[in-house]
């Protein structure tokens, strides 16, 4: 007979719960205080130099009371030479070989592997086990495939049905990014344990965003840690988004299937729905991310509060009620960085400008600007203005314009 | 040993002034310092909550200082030569905070005054929105050095839910940029003469001279002491 609600005797919910201990009037070991909240940092050289990975290091590690050691990470942009460029970077966890040949496979039947190695890792005293395995392959997709549901799609498309495809089917496997010419290093650790368990000193990148975490409603896991990156975007995020669940079903019904466990991922999606797949240019992107009141658009130009209008209407599932501040990067068709905190500013981010104008960053906290340049020229942006820098075209954006300038022709 | 841990001990051996330099990004320097007569220059980049519920010293910043500037301090004075940004002077109950250059946003969020207290912010540069949100008591005077005529110093959303205390601004405001509770008022022979102190302050502290153009200063003050009655149900929930 099966077991249910009839039957009240032998029915026990406790088995299908987790077994948590319990506790009386005695205070509850571990964790008796809360304090900081997730750090970002980033930088980009606007003329294509090089940063090296120790730079980053610096301006994350700087601000070490916004993490408690349960992830972080760094993805790096403008880093692979020439003859691997343009193809698709695809970086795994696999947590035992069953998951890697299976992750193999499913590449192999979609496309074609140029090459494949895992990524150099150092072994790290004080951080704890599992050490999932870091994979990385190099590999062009083959959109005839009879593999794929859809065949023609663009390669982007295959990738991003690869990903989700594996993420969501492979147990132990899990793809951190697979994007051209950027990678992504992150796991479960201190901001400056992971930076050497991935040696990060052997890098030199045109632009590296970086997070460490204070996970607050979701578990520290290696998959879990930011960036959260699809495709060559990757978004480090501090905050917390409330409005996920509608967020969630905007891009579940635009295709995208969610198996990371935190509300970054949702954001990392709608970026590429509403920037790659809808063609918006960033800063409007960044308006129905974070639109401004109904008060405020009143007051715009008729061309301005019309647009206003049909992105809050018409992207009204994307808007990100609660407080964050998001860093994001992407490849193309210029590697830039985009840097935005939600619509009333409830989480610190501060830019900042190099002396000489290469440089430009994007950080939760000004020492993470000051530890690795000294005489920066810092200022706060606009709530939900973005602030966007790209390589070859320097500072597009402060941050403090209004919200769809450059947008009309 | 830790910065904080190095602070507290040279105050409780009795020391005056305390000098400290390459600061970088550490917090709650001089937290809860309580010595009338002690002087703590910073130099480098304090951290968050610099100088939380200082009562009684006097903290001087050679550079900019990050969020949360004197969170809840009760007297002294925090003096900044750069720029302090977000959150600054959150529920301030006493004393004073000068800044040289700019501030973020919710500057002086939920400050409040109490018997003799009037606690005081002085920005020399310009801030965002939330400017003086949920005001309770004291004084913010925004004073838009350097910004071009005919735009405005502060933000938006100015002084939401205020319901006491003041702000002043030299320079644009315009109604729009008012939050809930807030209005424009005109100066007063009371608010000349606090203004004319604070900007004194503000000079001898920079070494700076700021024109005293009465014309050019607006007053924000709240509407009312209750700015939400009548936005909720008023039935009492003992009935």
């Amino acid at each position: 007979m099966k077991k249910g609600y009839d039957d009240e005797a032998e029915f026990d919910r406790r088995e299908d719960l987790p077994l948590l201990p319990s506790f009386g009037a005695q205070r509850p070991p571990g964790l008796q205080y809360m304090m900081g909240g997730c750090g970002i940092a980033g930088t980009i050289d606007v003329n294509g130099g090089k940063i090296p990975g120790s730079t980053i290091t610096s301006m994350l590690t700087t601000m070490r009371e916004r993490e408690n050691g349960l992830g972080a990470g760094y993805s790096a942009y403008g880093l692979f030479p020439k003859e691997y460029k343009d193809h698709y970077c695809m970086q795994f966890f696999f947590d035992d070989e069953d998951a890697r040949i299976a992750a193999e496979e499913y590449l192999k039947d979609r496309g074609e592997i140029v090459r494949e190695g895992s990524v150099p890792t150092k072994r790290v005293r004080s951080m704890r086990p599992p050490f999932p395995g870091v994979w990385r392959y190099f590999f062009d997709p083959q959109p005839r495939s009879k593999m794929f549901v859809m065949r023609d799609q663009t390669p982007d498309e295959c990738i991003v049905d690869i990903v989700l495809g594996i993420n969501g089917t492979i147990p132990g496997a899990m793809c951190v990014s697979s994007g051209k010419d950027m990678a992504v290093f992150k796991g479960n650790g201190y901001s400056y344990e992971i930076a050497e368990y991935y040696d990060l000193e052997r890098y030199q990148a045109s632009m590296w965003l970086s997070h460490s975490r204070f996970p607050t409603n979701s578990p520290g896991w290696w998959a879990g840690a930011h960036p959260i990156s699809l495709l060559d975007w990757s978004v480090c995020h501090n905050g917390e988004i409330t409005s996920y669940g509608v967020n969630r079903k905007l891009v579940e019904m635009n295709g995208y299937r969610l198996s990371l466990l935190t509300d970054t991922e949702v954001v990392t999606y709608l970026w590429d729905l509403l920037v790659r797949r809808h063609n918006l240019p960033p800063q409007v992107a960044a308006f129905a991310l974070a639109p401004q009141y109904y008060s405020q658009i009143e007051r715009m130009d008729e061309r301005s509060r019309k647009l206003a209008e049909q992105i809050r209407m018409t992207y009204k599932e994307a808007f990100l009620n609660g407080p964050f501040s998001i860093l994001v990067g992407r490849s193309r068709p210029d590697i830039s960085m985009i840097a935005m905190a939600d619509r009333k500013k409830l989480r610190p981010l501060l830019f900042g400008r190099s002396m000489d104008g290469s440089r430009y960053y994007a950080v939760s906290e000004e020492s993470a600007v000051r530890v690795v340049e000294e005489q920066a020229i810092t200022w706060v942006g606009n709530p939900g203005s973005p602030m966007i820098a790209q390589v070859g075209k320097g500072l597009m954006r402060k941050g403090t314009e209004a919200p769809f300038e450059g947008v009309f022709r | 040993m830790a910065l904080n841990s190095e602070v507290r001990k040279a105050i409780a051996e009795g020391s005056k002034r305390i000098i400290i330099d390459g600061v970088m990004g550490q917090r709650y320097i001089g937290s809860a310092a309580k010595a009338k007569d002690l002087y703590v220059a910073i130099k480098g980049t304090p951290g968050n909550d610099l100088g939380a519920f200082l009562d009684g010293p006097t903290i001087e910043v050679f550079g900019n200082a990050q969020d949360m500037t004197g969170n809840t301090m009760s007297s002294g004075r925090i003096v900044v030569h750069g720029n302090a940004w977000d959150v600054t002077g959150l529920s301030l109950r006493g004393g004073r905070i000068l800044v040289r250059g700019s501030s973020g946003f919710r500057v002086g969020i939920h400050m409040k005054e109490f018997g003799k207290e009037r606690p005081a912010i002085v920005i020399g540069g310009t801030t965002g929105d939330y400017l003086g949100e949920y005001m309770a008591g004291g004084n913010i005077l925004v004073l838009g050095e350097g910004v071009p005529e005919g735009e405005s110093p502060v933000g938006s959303f100015i002084g939401t839910g205020i319901h006491g205390g003041s702000i002043y601004v030299r320079g644009k405001v315009e109604k729009h940029q008012l939050g809930m509770g807030a209005s424009i008022s005109d100066l007063g022979a009371e608010d000349v003469k606090l203004l004319d102190e604070l900007i004194t302050d503000f000079e001898n502290a920079f070494n700076v001279k700021v024109e005293r153009d009465w014309s050019k200063f607006t007053k924000i003050k709240p509407l009312s002491s209750r700015p939400f009655t009548g936005r909720f149900d008023s039935t009492a929930i003992w009935n």
